[in-house]
This record gives C-alpha cells, sequence and structure tokens, in this order.
C-alpha cells in the first residue's frame, strides 16, 4: 500500500492542540507520522506549502437519499459532492424511502458505500419503525450493521414516552439519539420562521419557541435517563439556553448547528422576494436567534457544525413557496462558508473551526478520526484560506443545486480530500 | 418618464406615495365612463389580459372582467377548478402555457403568498396581483383609498380602523402599507389570537373594538372567515360577535360622518350586524363601483394605454 507524505503544510489538530509546521505521513491507511522532518523514503510526496492540513472533516448531518430518491441525490453523487466540500465522511440520516429502520437497509447503505462512495458513510438507523413515531426500531441490529447513531430526523418525536424510551433503550447499544426538535402543534403547515417578518409576508410561520420547547424535553429525559441525546440543527436562542443549562448540570446532550442558521435570518425570504431556496426546517430565523447560535458556537454549547445537505429536484423547488420541498444542499458550500463568514470575520478561530468540523463530531458519536494523532484513519481535509472563488451550484458534484449561496464570492476553500491515504478529490479549477 | 414606473402591480409595499396618487388619480378620471350610455373606450384595443383564480372570487374577478371590457382589451378567465391545475398541472406550466398564447397582462389571485412573485420571476407577461394567500391585495386597498378620497376629500390625516381577522388577511396588510404611505393612522382591532406578531410596528393595536371606533373617520371590517374557528382562534361565533362585531350600539361612539367599509363578502351578524352593513354610514357598495374604476386605472397605466382613456 502506498505511503503519502503532506509535506510542509500548517498542520491543525485540535485534539492534540497541534497548530505548527509539519509534515504528515499517512501509511496503510493510517496516520503514521507527524512531525517537523518525517521519514518518508519511498513516498509519495505532496507539497502543501502555504496550505493547511486537518483531520478529516465528518457531517454529522447529510440525506443521501438512496434507496428511493435517487432523482435527488445518491450514494455516489452525495459522496461526491461531500469530498468536494472537504468531508471525509458523512452521516446519512435514516429518512428515505424505505426509512432505514431495520438492518437490511442499513446493510444496502453500507455495501453501496463501500461500492460507490467516496467518501466514508456512517448511516444513521431510524429511531421508530417509520419514523413514525410511535414502536422503537431494532437498535441492536441497527448497531450491528453498522448505525452510529438513532434519528427520525424530519419528523420530531412528538411523544415525549417514545423518546424516553428511545433514550433508555439506546443506552445498551451505546448509541446517541439525534432529535429533530419542533412540536408538531405549534408548526402546523408552517413555511418559515413565525415573526414579523413572515407576518409581512403573509406565510405560515412556525415560532422559536417549538423547537425550544422541544430541546428543554428531550435535555430532561436525557438526564431522566441518562441516555444520550444529540439536537440536530439548533435554530433558536431559546435551543442553545436550553443546552448550555443542560451541560452545566452534567446532562448528556450535544448540538449541531448549520452554516444557514449561523449565516442568514428570516429576512431573506423576504429580500428574496419568496425564493424558495431560503425554504428549509427549521426556518431561518431572527437576527437574535442568529446571535444566539454564534454565541453558543463561541461558548462551546453547539458542539459541532453539520450541513444538513439537502439535495432536492429543480421541480420541488420551483413551484409556489408553501409547496415547496423544504431544504437545502450544504456539502459543498459549508466549509467556505465557515472559512469566510466565520473564521475570515475574526468570529472563530481556524482550530475552534476544525474542532466544530471534525474534532467534535468524532467525539459526539464516537466515531474514528477526528485527530491526526498517529494510528488515527488516514483522513485529511487540506485547505487553501486564500483561494477566492464564486458558489456556483452548475458545477455542483451533488444532483442538487438548491443553495441560497449561489454568486457568494468565498476566500478560503478545500483543496484537497483524502479518505483512507487516497486522495479522493483535488481542486482542478483555475 | 412614465406615469407609473412598475412593470407589474404586486403589492402596495413597494409603491411610492406618487405612484398610489397616480392610480387613484387616474382612477377618478377613468370613472366617467362607467357612467355613460356607452360604456367602452378603445384605449386597450388589441390587449390581452388573462385572468387566472385559483380561489373563488366573485367581486374581483367580475370587476377586473368588467374594467378590462370598458377598456377594450381582450381578456380570459380562468377559473382552477375548471382547469388543469385539477390535472396536477403546477402554476409554472399553466403560466408557461399561458405565456406562449402571449398575454400582454395576467391578473392572479392565489392561495399561496408570493404565487405572483413566482410568476413575474419566470414569466414574460405583466402581473397583477389579485389577492395571494395572506400577503396583499393591492388593488382591494386601492379600490378602499379612492372611495375614503372620494368621501373625505384626503386620506392624510384620516384615523382608519382596520378590525378583525387581521392575521390572515391580505386587505389588512395592503391597507396598512397603503394609509402608512399616505399619511393617514391605522389602528388595528381583533382577538390577539388574529392578531399577527411584529404588526404594532407597523400600526397601533387594540383588543377593544370600543376604542377602535373611537374618533375613527372609517372603520374598516375584515371577513371572518368561519373556518378559523375549527382552529381555534376563538371560542365561539356568537362571542365573536358579540365582543368584536360591529353593532348599531357600537356605532354611537363613532364620529357622526364615519365611513363603513368592508371587502365582502359580508357575514352578517358575525362581523358586521346587517342593520350596520345597510346602514347610512356604509359605503360599501361605493367600494365595488369604485373597483371597476381602479382596476381600470392599473390595467390602463401597466399596458401603456393609447392617451385617450379619459377622453
Amino acid at each position: 500500500m502506498s505511503r503519502l507524505l503532506l509535506k510542509g503544510g500548517r498542520v491543525v489538530d485540535p485534539a492534540r492542540k497541534v497548530d505548527a509546521v509539519l509534515d504528515v505521513l499517512l501509511a496503510e491507511g493510517v496516520v503514521e507520522a507527524v512531525g517537523k522532518k518525517v521519514n518518508a523514503r519511498g513516498a509519495q510526496v505532496l507539497d502543501v506549502k502555504g496550505l493547511v492540513v486537518c483531520p478529516g472533516f465528518i457531517d454529522l448531518h447529510t440525506h443521501l437519499r438512496e434507496p428511493g430518491r435517487e432523482d435527488k441525490e445518491t450514494i455516489a453523487s452525495g459522496t461526491r459532492a461531500a469530498a468536494a466540500g472537504g468531508f471525509t465522511a458523512v452521516c446519512a440520516m435514516p429518512n428515505t424511502e424505505p426509512v432505514n429502520d431495520h438492518a437490511g437497509v442499513t446493510r444496502l447503505i453500507v455495501g453501496k458505500a463501500k461500492a460507490e462512495g467516496a467518501v466514508r458513510v456512517y448511516p444513521i438507523g431510524a429511531i421508530t419503525r417509520g419514523s413514525r413515531g410511535e414502536e422503537l426500531a431494532e437498535y441492536g441490529d441497527l448497531r450491528e450493521a453498522g448505525c452510529v447513531a438513532v434519528s427520525d430526523d424530519g419528523r420530531p418525536v412528538a411523544s415525549a414516552r417514545v423518546m424516553r424510551r428511545a433514550l433508555e433503550y439506546a443506552k445498551a447499544f451505546g448509541l446517541t439519539v439525534i432529535d429533530h426538535c419542533e412540536e408538531p402543534s405549534l408548526a402546523d403547515q408552517a413555511a418559515m420562521n413565525e415573526g414579523p417578518v413572515s407576518t409581512l409576508l403573509g406565510l405560515r410561520g412556525a415560532p422559536a419557541a417549538g423547537e425550544a420547547i422541544m430541546v428543554e424535553r428531550d435535555v430532561l429525559l436525557a438526564e431522566l435517563t441518562g441516555g444520550k441525546v444529540h439536537i440536530a440543527h439548533a435554530s433558536a436562542a431559546a435551543s442553545v439556553d436550553a443546552v448550555r443549562r443542560g451541560k452545566a448540570r452534567g446532562v448528556r446532550v450535544s448540538a449541531e448547528a448549520t452554516p444557514h442558521h449561523l449565516l442568514l435570518t428570516d429576512q431573506l425570504v423576504k429580500d428574496s422576494e419568496y425564493d424558495t431556496a431560503t425554504k428549509m426546517n427549521p426556518p431561518l430565523r431572527s437576527e437574535a436567534d442568529r446571535q444566539g447560535l454564534l454565541q453558543g458556537l463561541r461558548d462551546g454549547t453547539i458542539d459541532c457544525i453539520a450541513t444538513d445537505h439537502a439535495p432536492h429536484t429543480v421541480d420541488d423547488k420551483t413551484v409556489e413557496y408553501d409547496h415547496a420541498a423544504f431544504g437545502i444542499v450544504g456539502l459543498e458550500t459549508a466549509v467556505a462558508l465557515c472559512l469566510d463568514r466565520l473564521v475570515g470575520e475574526g468570529l472563530l478561530d481556524l482550530p475552534r473551526l476544525v474542532a466544530l468540523l471534525s474534532t467534535n463530531p468524532a467525539r459526539v458519536l464516537g466515531l474514528p478520526g477526528g485527530t491526526l494523532a498517529p494510528g488515527s484513519p488516514a483522513d485529511v481535509t487540506v485547505l487553501d484560506l486564500a483561494r477566492k472563488r464564486p458558489v456556483e451550484p452548475a458545477r455542483f458534484e451533488s444532483k442538487g443545486r438548491n443553495t441560497p449561496f449561489a454568486g457568494w464570492q468565498l476566500k478560503g476553500w478545500p483543496v484537497m480530500t483524502i479518505v483512507d491515504g487516497r486522495v479522493v478529490w483535488k481542486d482542478a479549477r483555475k | 418618464m412614465s406615469l407609473f414606473p412598475h412593470r407589474h402591480l404586486l403589492g402596495i409595499e413597494r409603491l411610492q406615495p406618487a405612484d398610489i396618487q397616480v392610480v387613484l388619480d387616474t382612477a377618478d378620471g377613468l370613472k366617467e365612463i362607467l357612467d355613460r350610455p356607452i360604456k367602452k373606450v378603445p384605449t386597450l384595443r388589441g390587449k390581452t389580459v388573462v385572468n387566472l383564480f385559483y380561489e373563488a372570487s366573485t367581486r374581483t374577478r367580475s370587476s377586473f372582467e368588467m374594467a378590462e371590457r370598458v377598456l377594450s382589451a381582450d381578456s380570459l378567465s380562468i377559473a382552477a377548478a375548471t382547469s388543469s391545475a385539477q390535472k396536477g398541472e403546477t402554476l409554472l406550466d399553466t403560466a408557461r402555457n399561458l405565456e406562449a398564447m402571449s398575454p400582454d397582462l395576467l391578473v392572479i389571485r392565489h392561495a399561496s403568498s408570493g404565487a405572483p412573485h413566482f410568476l413575474a420571476r419566470h414569466c414574460r407577461f405583466a402581473v397583477v396581483n389579485a389577492g395571494d394567500g395572506a400577503h396583499e391585495h393591492p388593488t382591494q386597498a386601492l379600490l378602499d383609498a379612492l372611495t375614503l378620497r372620494q368621501r373625505k376629500g384626503r386620506l392624510k390625516g384620516l384615523r382608519v380602523a382596520i378590525v378583525g381577522d387581521i392575521l390572515h388577511s391580505r386587505v389588512a396588510r395592503s391597507n396598512l402599507w397603503l394609509l402608512s404611505k399616505m399619511g393617514a393612522e391605522a389602528v388595528l382591532c381583533g382577538p390577539p389570537t388574529l392578531i399577527p406578531p411584529g404588526i404594532e410596528a407597523l400600526a397601533r393595536v387594540t383588543h377593544r373594538i370600543e376604542e377602535a371606533i373611537e374618533g375613527a373617520d372609517a372603520v374598516m371590517m375584515l371577513r371572518l372567515q368561519l373556518e378559523r374557528m375549527a382552529g381555534g382562534f376563538f371560542p365561539t361565533i356568537r362571542e365573536y360577535h358579540a365582543r368584536f362585531g360591529l353593532t348599531g350600539e357600537r356605532m354611537k361612539r363613532a364620529k357622526k360622518d364615519v365611513l363603513i367599509l368592508h371587502p365582502g363578502p359580508v357575514n352578517r351578524g358575525v362581523e358586521i350586524a346587517s342593520e350596520v352593513a345597510d346602514g347610512p354610514f356604509s359605503v360599501i357598495l361605493d367600494q365595488v363601483t369604485n373597483g371597476v374604476a381602479v382596476r381600470m386605472a392599473i390595467l390602463y397605466l401597466l399596458l401603456g394605454g393609447s392617451g385617450e382613456a379619459a377622453a
């Protein structure tokens, strides 16, 4: 097996508090050595001077759509998008058709990913059968087949009793329960955030409180059961606050936020004149909510940045706003958005961003990687902080083109993605 | 430089006060045609207008049709119930098919807020919003303003109460924009469950109808959609009428020359008592007449009439 030397890059590995110009040697699928002058006789050498070398980025929240909605995305196209966005691994949400609620579906995903995937795929199983929120799925089988967590993403677990049982039962298999928090009775037919903007647009809104109510509930249930809960795509300041208080009490709770909730507000729905690329669930919230998320990011309440990559066909989005599908693609924009708008603007430093995209996602779900410590998987993301280019949906590897960031000029992009010691993507643009 | 520098009429929000003035002045001029023995001018001869209605409408649709006929435009009306929408055709496909027949302007009524903006973005024809979801109903606000201006001689400084289901009302939103742009004061009134969040930034809000009526130059009553009761917005029709309805008794608090407006259709005995709807202050039928004049003005201004309109 080939040996690969990444020579002269700035290595940022928050797990080991490393931020220095070092060589990284990958061999036999693992990191063999990291140091000033690594002896790498016979290795292929990649000069990465001026670039940043990070442990591979892991997206906790990806919709690959396969099986069932291959018109929106496939495991092949979705993982190519991941590679092109600097991700070496993605966690695949179970709301496929059929739902990934039994080992057969999990094995299909794992098999396809092995055969066609450009990056690692970690399936997430369903919390309940069919994600209907009633009977628990078979977590033992799901875990054995390769699921790394359970979630009914897109379908909040409405019943507190079911959520309680899920948190309890999942403990037997070391599974984290990932919840899409939204009290359904407060979000009936909503197309956006409830507030002054929805009032002016005449669109039905879902209040931020509807999310926070369920986050509060889940934190209390995790406390009650000792189970592990992870809050998917937190969008409300009050949700961050609930997680912060839970963590202070020692509850096993973690949380993620998406780049779009960190950077955009519901005002964009109005400014874009009902552009359906601004429609997602949870919806873009108010500026106060956005500030609450940024605060949570800075103080460590929010552990991870995740994409909620949700590809849709053009037809799904070229309709009236309230009929349009929820969700936007994120794999090929997330890293650049964070580098430009969070690190570039001085809101986060680079090691902190790497922790949010790699170290912490690995820790939250107990996944391999998240560090370049010798012996770790040879998964590496290489960044060019000086690279400037616009977001060009027409050139996405994803089948989805649904993004509100089209045309944004961003500085700082991933330029190379290495999985298992092999370069799976390299920026070939001029 | 055009009198009315807009390609579409999607809402009142984006209009300037001068634009509103132009529409009202033009409507005033055109209104006289409706009193002639031969109610037809050749102004829009050769222009084609499509009225595409995805929601039931009697008043608005017939008002547009009347305006189109008086101005000699060729027009065609499509109701969603009889169209391909029933067969699952998308709004965009329907619009593109209509576009292929080269209409100059399309009037659309749709239950989805933003549907007119969607068509304006994707199609070549001019778009007039005849009501989109709970967003705007600009020609309604313009005809209300024309009615107020005719009766009061001005809009500036008027105090106008808007009473009822503000949450679901596109009429309320368009009127709110129009009144504030023209220097009138709007007061909103309804049960708190039917007042949308953040609206207090645009107008004073009260939950007591007596307070709303007191000192008002005009009271605009909104239609209460009876299915809202199922949504739990208020307990019973009876209590709604008792607490928020416009009754003869409550009218005693109003100014002596108060005007009562209602966009129709009226729920007698719900938001308004019959004695008030049919009473001396009611200008509900003036609104209907003015509706035709305002729609003539909009068609004329957007389709660049030949200039002989007011002749």
